[in-house]
């Protein structure tokens, strides 16, 4: 286990979450929103390149952010489960945007204070993407969940079935422990309360309740996925993988 | 695209003829008509009708390119074509924006154009068959709407001019992040050359179909031109567009699949072979490969989204009644 | 055929010191949603610091029709500016 694993984490976070939100590109509920899916997906995947490049140089065998994105299976890619669930409709995706953002948020300020110098770099810009992640998919789930009939029916199906990926993001495996005693990442345990705060105030404008009990599904950082995950990544690598050594 | 916003529009107009050579004064002398201005009516059903016709390209224009976002085989692509797609996403919102300045809502446009009624730019018909078509469509199918859009800068109608400069400004990076695509694959490995000479051959003839039919074919152009809705006929734009991209193909070691093609001297300038009329005018029909699959798609997201902006403007309500209760 | 969402004009402050001006429009059902798809769609390149969204409906908009009886009538008061009068040149700038 080493520091760079858990860069490794982080970055496959964002770009899987950046790889779903821009599966809606074009196919958006409205115009606007196929501009704002878009500028919150490219938020996302620059985050995950830095990081990806940054883990790639630490872990020092030459590997670029493209041979870590591109050239890990599924068992190999350490992203939360949260982040793979497939977009299904408008009311999940803004709802789990709004969970990741409203735990990523608190992360990054917290790791403004990071030891390593690309962290805090990274840190210091994405803290205040993560700020208006959490307006825009807040705004959304306090619409859908007070809007109409069927759109508070969507938004409770998708309370319910994000539900049981919360708790994962709160966890942190061996590497990100190495990385949070090394002063490098933030503790992830550290930022419930937050995350509970952010969400309990949308939920009341919303009209939602967060469940209360419920089996959490972990694993991701051990590379045990969801079946979804495996066919985002067939569809993402394989053109970078038809050609093997290939410049794009 | 987009001079084929004009196949099929209807510039006659009623009006005296002291109006309307009153209104050609103002067009002659450079004048902008802002949308509340007095107007022929067959000028405004002309615009309606084009920028309508030029917003449904762009958004039915996101599809194609849509189709490669989740498979750009590096982060690098993938963030320049996510965004590239965005930005047409936004060409269309802005040039749905000015069309509404002459009384037709959006959501008018968008029924006209999913049952079929409103047409858009041929060249969205044809699917996307691999990484390659990414970068000609940028360098091809951008090149040639940048040829057709900087003369809509000048446009006589404000608002449409006032779109395009913003549009024409996004475009620039279109183009070029094409061009680098294109041009990575020609310098790549033999495979990743054969896709682009393989994409070069299948989107070579429908870009050069973008300008629409010949001048001499062309019913609707002269009306156009003379209110100054049109700058350029279609063979002065589809000429300038050979002109510059047979160069950039020869650079790229890629050959273009027309053996006609050679330089005349004289005229100074390519001579083409014969384009394929009749394909053209199958795919204007709405008989192209995709486009039953593009109309589908956007259907699908127009129909689905509909609980969304239902509940937008319920929730929107909502508040203001809840203001009002608070006074 | 769902209900019309409200249209919103945008205008946008490309630095502090200079005036919000108009840039295009959008669609949104309420001013929340409207400025934060103004600032989605109008300030993707850095185009400016401030963002301002009205209902297209609130605006009041001047008659072409009246455009002559409205502007004219201000073209000969050529003494409201400033070329009108004579200063001698060894006074220097006034
Ligand atoms: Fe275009
Ligand atoms: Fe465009
Ligand atoms: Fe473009």
């Amino acid at each position: 286990m080493a520091v760079w694993e858990a860069l490794l984490e982080l970055a496959d976070d964002h770009l899987v979450l950046g790889h779903r939100i821009s599966e809606w590109c074009g196919h958006a509920p409205m115009l606007e929103e196929d501009l704002a899916m878009p500028n919150m997906g490219l938020d996302l995947i620059g985050t995950a390149r830095t990081l990806y490049d940054h883990a790639g140089k630490l872990e020092g065998k030459g590997r670029s952010e493209d041979d870590l994105a591109y050239l890990r299976d599924e068992r190999e890619y350490r992203n939360c489960l949260l982040v793979e669930r497939p977009n299904e409709d408008f009311a999940h995706t803004m709802l789990r945007q709004f969970y990741f953002a409203a735990f990523m948020r608190p992360y990054w300020l917290a790791a403004l204070n990071s030891a390593d110098a690309t962290v805090r770099g990274v840190a210091g810009k994405a803290e205040k993407e993560m700020a208006y992640h959490i307006r825009h998919a807040g705004e959304w789930v306090i619409r859908l969940g007070d809007g109409t009939e069927e759109s508070a029916a969507r938004m409770r199906d998708a309370v319910e079935a994000l539900h049981i990926y919360v708790d994962e993001l709160f966890d942190s495996s061996d590497a990100a422990r190495m990385a949070e005693a090394a002063g490098v990442l933030p503790v992830r345990a550290d930022l419930r309360d937050t995350w509970e705060r952010t969400v309990s105030e949308v939920f009341a404008e919303a009209l939602l309740e967060q469940p209360k009990a419920a089996y959490a599904q972990r694993g991701g950082r051990e590379g045990i996925h969801n079946e979804a995950l495996g066919h985002l990544l067939a569809e993402m690598q394989v053109v970078h993988r038809a050609h093997p050594g290939a410049r794009w | 695209m987009y001079s084929q916003g004009l196949i099929g529009a209807d510039g006659r107009t009623e009006e005296t003829p002291e109006f309307l050579a009153r209104f050609q004064k103002r067009i002659d002398a450079e004048e902008k008509i802002e949308p509340k201005d007095e107007m022929p009516e067959g000028y405004r059903r002309t615009l309606i009708r084009q920028i309508g016709q030029h917003a449904h390209s762009e958004i039915v224009g996101m599809l194609p390119e849509g189709n490669w976002i989740t498979r750009a085989p590096s982060l690098r692509r993938k963030a320049a074509l996510l965004a590239k797609v965005q930005d047409e996403g936004g060409h269309g919102l802005y040039l749905y924006s000015a069309a509404e300045t002459l009384g037709v809502s959006r959501e008018e446009m968008t029924e006209e154009l999913l049952s079929g009624k409103a047409k858009y730019s041929s060249i969205f018909n044809y699917p996307t068959l691999s990484w390659a078509d990414m970068g000609t469509i940028g360098w091809l199918v951008d090149g040639a709407a940048i040829m057709n859009q900087i003369p809509l800068c000048r446009c006589s109608f404000g608002p449409y001019a006032r779109a395009m400069i913003r549009v024409c400004k996004e475009e620039s990076f279109h183009q070029r992040q094409g061009y680098e695509i294109v041009m990575t694959l020609a310098q790549g490995t033999p495979e990743q050359k054969a896709m682009a000479q393989d994409s070069l051959n299948r989107w070579w003839w429908p870009s050069l179909m973008m300008f629409g039919p010949h001048d001499a074919d062309s019913q609707h152009s002269d009306q156009s031109m003379a209110w100054k809705i049109k700058r350029f006929t279609n063979d002065e734009l589809r000429q300038k567009f050979i002109d510059a991209t047979v160069p950039q193909a020869e650079y790229l070691g890629l050959t273009i699949p027309d053996p006609d093609l050679k330089w005349n001297e004289d005229k100074g300038g390519y001579d083409h072979g014969t384009i394929d009329w009749d394909e053209f005018w199958r795919v204007v029909k709405g008989h192209g490969p995709m486009a039953k699959d593009r109309i589908k798609a956007r259907k699908k997201a127009w129909d689905d989204g509909a609980w969304v902006r239902e509940a937008a403007l319920a929730h929107a309500e909502k508040r203001r009644a809840r203001k009002i209760a608070a006074e | 055929m769902t209900a019309t969402t409200p249209l919103w004009e945008v205008f946008i402050r490309p630095r502090n010191g200079l005036a919000h001006k108009h840039v295009g429009s959008l669609h949104a059902a309420d001013e929340v949603m409207a400025l934060q798809s103004a600032r989605d769609v109008y300030t993707r390149r850095g185009e400016g610091n401030s963002i301002w969204v009205v209902p297209s409906a609130a605006i009041t908009a001047s008659d072409p029709d009246q455009t002559a009886e409205n502007f004219e009538p201000t073209a000969d008061k050529i003494y409201r500016h400033p070329t009108f009068y004579d200063t001698p040149e060894d006074v220097g700038h006034m």
